[in-house]
């Protein structure tokens, strides 16, 4: 759309402004404020210059609970897109079963997120969850509590349960946006199912995979609340994520000086990598 | 954009030739495809069942046997609930911010969300994405500079600051989800009201937002799941007075043990707000969860 140039627009953004400023910027001066300085209590503070950076950046810990975030965001991205695509081509496009669909799949997103872990945790409990009876009952050796493996499984399955209707609802609103004629055209073609889903449902659905793809991406990177209740990071540190680790700087050993540094090279990460995709998907976007 | 898709989708597929070619609605063949939906469907339930099942069983009953249904149902978990005021009270605080958030955000959201969509202005690219930065700021990262913040004004405790904390993200959600409605009504209409004498705020009020209004409501939606749903800081910024009923749920381990029935009757009854509100969006929900940007 053609837009004209008017700087008094800045007027309608300023509430949005000064509510965001308050609730971001402040906050983050602080953290700022804390990653640059040292104390030995008593609110004494001094100059600490780079240090805390260079500590979170050469420390093993902090290494460790990246590696594992990121390896948890691609295995549940890996999943929940192409899962959500296919939920999504096959959900009835109209008739009684599209509200009864829609209504069950939005279901797991509105669930408090420790409640998503309480579920999972109880769920998955070998001597009064379904899942970890049932498992045990067909003879298998499982317990998140105690293997890493089980924990991992446990966690992604979670979150595939939690979050692939996002991706589904987002999904199915490209594809019911398609003209019935696409199809009519398609069927003239003799075109292939797959025909079908590349030339015509895929690019339609673009727009609504990246903001899937994005949110997704940032929220697993984020992800503290479901792990925490169900595997408290554990066993060991094996499904200790970023927002663990941090948590329990900063609150658990009150290492705010650490804590502040980490919380800033978090950011910009989440920043950069979003920033990236962002860009990327974008601009292949506009090539098409 | 959309041109572009179009014209490669034709391109691929030529378009109908009109009106003579006769094409049948609904595919012959063996239609299979509500499997995949319905087993989807059947994961998402099992687990919200079980919590169910558990919800009316007793505590005996739940860690002594293993039973599909409760074998001798019981009210006591609800009861517990409804009577205690350390529980109701958390569904009522959680209502009362997440409602105040969700106000709070669309009403800011609008003119922003107007500005972006219809003026060029300094800096508005930036803007628009440094909001969106926000949406991806780690809540963990804030819950503690956010404690000494609302301490600093004296707001701990209290439903304005979680309602306040939960603006981080839904604010810039709501610009975004807002902006992309608002780009789908054609500039004329603004130009044609202006030419019959409307002015701005009754412009915006009478006609603009009825326009854009299942563009509101997905933008509350988003906005009280987000708020509804998470802990971290809602947790943080509150102690009694405005505790949300998801912190209230860390209590249940007593003296006697875990009290896994009262556990998942009030996880249940953390699911009715949601259930409700998406019974009433259901409409809205197909078009809206594309942002408006299809």
């Amino acid at each position: 759309m053609e837009k004209t140039w008017n700087n008094k627009a800045w007027f309608m953004v300023l509430p949005v402004l000064l509510l965001v400023a308050f609730s971001a910027v402040i906050p983050l001066m602080t953290v700022v404020n804390y990653s640059v300085q040292d104390t030995f209590g008593n609110n004494q503070f001094f100059w600490a210059g780079t240090d805390w950076f260079v500590d979170i950046l050469h420390s093993d810990r902090f290494w460790a609970a990246l590696g594992r975030n990121l390896l948890f965001s691609v295995i549940i991205l890996a999943i929940e897109i192409p899962l959500g695509i296919l939920i999504a081509l096959n959900m009835p496009k109209k008739g009684i079963g599209v509200p009864v669909c829609l209504v069950l799949m939005a279901l797991p997103l509105l669930i408090p997120w420790n409640v998503v872990g309480t579920i999972w945790q109880v769920f998955g409990r070998v001597d009064i969850g379904l899942l970890g009876f049932a498992l045990s009952a067909l003879g298998l050796d499982y317990n998140y509590v105690n293997d890493v493996f089980d924990a991992w499984v446990t966690l992604i399955v979670m979150d595939v349960w939690h979050w692939t209707s996002l991706v589904v609802l987002l999904c199915y609103a490209g594809l019911v946006s398609i003209p019935e004629a696409y199809y009519q055209a398609a069927k003239i073609d003799g075109a292939s199912r797959w025909a079908v889903f590349r030339y015509i449902q895929l690019p339609k659905m673009k727009r609504v995979l990246l903001i899937a793809f994005l949110l997704r991406f940032m929220d697993s990177f984020m992800i503290y609340t479901e792990p925490f209740v169900v595997t408290g990071g554990g066993p060991g540190n094996s499904t200790t994520f970023l927002s663990i680790d941090l948590v329990k700087m900063a609150i658990g050993q009150f290492d705010l000086g650490p804590a502040a540094a980490m919380s800033i090279i978090y950011f910009l990460i989440i920043l950069l990598l979003s920033w990236i995709f962002y860009t990327v998907m974008t601009s292949s976007d506009e090539q098409a | 954009m959309t041109a572009g898709v179009e014209t490669q989708a034709s391109a691929k597929v030529s378009a109908p030739s009109a009106s003579r070619v006769r094409v049948e609605a609904a595919a012959p063949r063996p239609n299979m495809g509500w499997i995949v939906p319905t087993l989807y469907i059947l994961f998402l339930m099992l687990p919200i069942y079980w919590l169910v099942n558990m919800s009316f069983k007793t505590n005996t009953e739940i860690t002594g046997t293993f039973s599909l249904w409760p074998q001798n149902p019981t009210l006591r978990n609800y009861i517990v609930i409804f009577t205690d005021p350390a529980w109701y009270s958390g569904y009522i605080n959680s209502i009362i911010y997440v409602v105040m958030n969700t106000v709070i955000s669309v009403a800011v959201a609008l003119p922003a969300a107007y500005a972006f969509s219809r003026y060029r202005f300094l800096g508005d690219k930036h803007l628009f994405f440094w909001l969106l930065t926000n949406r991806m700021a780690p809540p963990a990262v804030f819950a503690l500079p956010f404690f000494q913040l609302y301490s600093a004004f004296g707001l701990i405790d209290t439903h304005i600051a979680v309602a306040l904390a939960h603006c981080l993200f839904n604010v810039p959600l709501a610009v975004w989800i807002l902006e992309g409605f608002m780009s789908g009504v054609p500039k004329e209409i603004d130009e044609t009201a202006y030419i019959d004498g409307y002015s701005f705020p009754r412009f915006f009020a009478r006609i603009f937002v009825p326009l854009i209004a299942s563009g509101i409501g997905v933008a509350a939606f988003f906005c009280f799941m987000f708020s509804w749903v998470e802990l971290l800081i809602a947790r943080t910024l509150t102690t009694t007075a405005a505790k949300p009923i998801a912190a209230t749920m860390t209590r249940t381990v007593s003296a006697s043990g875990m009290d896994w029935g009262v556990l998942a009757a009030a996880g249940v009854l953390t699911i009715i707000p949601g259930a409700l509100v998406i019974y009433f969006v259901r409409n809205y929900i197909a078009k809206g969860f594309a942002l408006g940007r299809v």
